[in-house]
């Protein structure tokens, strides 16, 4: 498992390279790339910084993932997230898993995602022509991950 | 009872304080009890954490209920619901 925060840009195809590498065993690779719109509940985006809980952030994503571990008989997980300022188009968050089967990979992928969204501290603030605003939470982050609690 | 206060985002912004130590009296023993004990201190405090307002908060760095009971030299976060990813 990997978790890095970071403030500068990554390559989705090294880090993947890099986690299948040596492993055989793998015959899935999901990855989630999250980027940066220029638009946001109607307003355009000009920009964007995230703030993060240093230390916090980096517990969070891990018990995150040691969930998905738990759940899914998956090999690798990767997540890095950046932080500070971005703009549109900017990739923001990579998430990778590997597996033998495409069918863990891709349920863990999204479990991993849908959990970041709602448990790993991080805000991002808006650059708009109507000045600096902290984005609001979804209410429909919180439905994406309450599907994954087990009834 | 010593604890070690953090705040993020708006939160951060809104009171102009990122940290603070601070020396509880020993009625304040859970999470509500902290955020009504700063509450009192008046404004910006009492605007920011009014019960009325949507905060998440973190003991020792992990997310929990406001109902959660406070431990010596703990490290108490609030902050608004997350936005990553």
């Amino acid at each position: 498992m990997t978790i890095r925060i970071q403030e500068k840009d990554f390559d989705i195809s090294t880090e993947i390279a890099t986690l299948r590498k040596g492993d055989p065993r793998v015959g899935a690779v999901v990855s989630f790339l999250g980027t940066v719109r220029d638009m946001n509940d109607g307003s355009q985006v000009k920009g964007m910084t995230l703030e993060h809980y240093p230390g916090m952030t980096e517990k969070a994503l891990q018990d995150i993932l040691d969930q998905a571990k738990a759940r899914w008989d998956t090999y690798q997980t990767l997540v890095i997230h950046r932080v500070g300022p971005l703009l549109p188009e900017d990739q923001i968050v990579l998430v990778v898993v590997t597996s033998a089967h495409r069918g863990e990979a891709f349920a863990a992928c999204e479990f991993i995602m849908d959990y970041l969204k709602t448990e790993a501290p991080f805000w991002k603030k808006e650059d708009t022509p109507e000045g600096a605003r902290w984005v609001d939470a979804r209410v429909t982050d919180d439905a994406s991950s309450e599907r994954w609690v087990k009834k | 009872m010593k604890l070690e206060l953090r705040f993020f985002a708006s939160l951060r912004e809104a009171l102009g304080v990122a940290q603070e130590e601070i020396t509880i009296p020993d009625t304040v023993k859970t999470i509500t009890d902290l955020r009504i004990y700063l509450i009192e201190r008046g404004n910006p405090w009492a605007e920011v954490l009014a019960e009325n307002k949507v905060l998440r908060c973190a003991l020792n760095q992990v997310m929990v209920e406001a109902s959660t009971s406070l431990k010596e030299n703990a490290e108490v976060a609030f902050f608004p619901p997350v936005t990553g990813g």
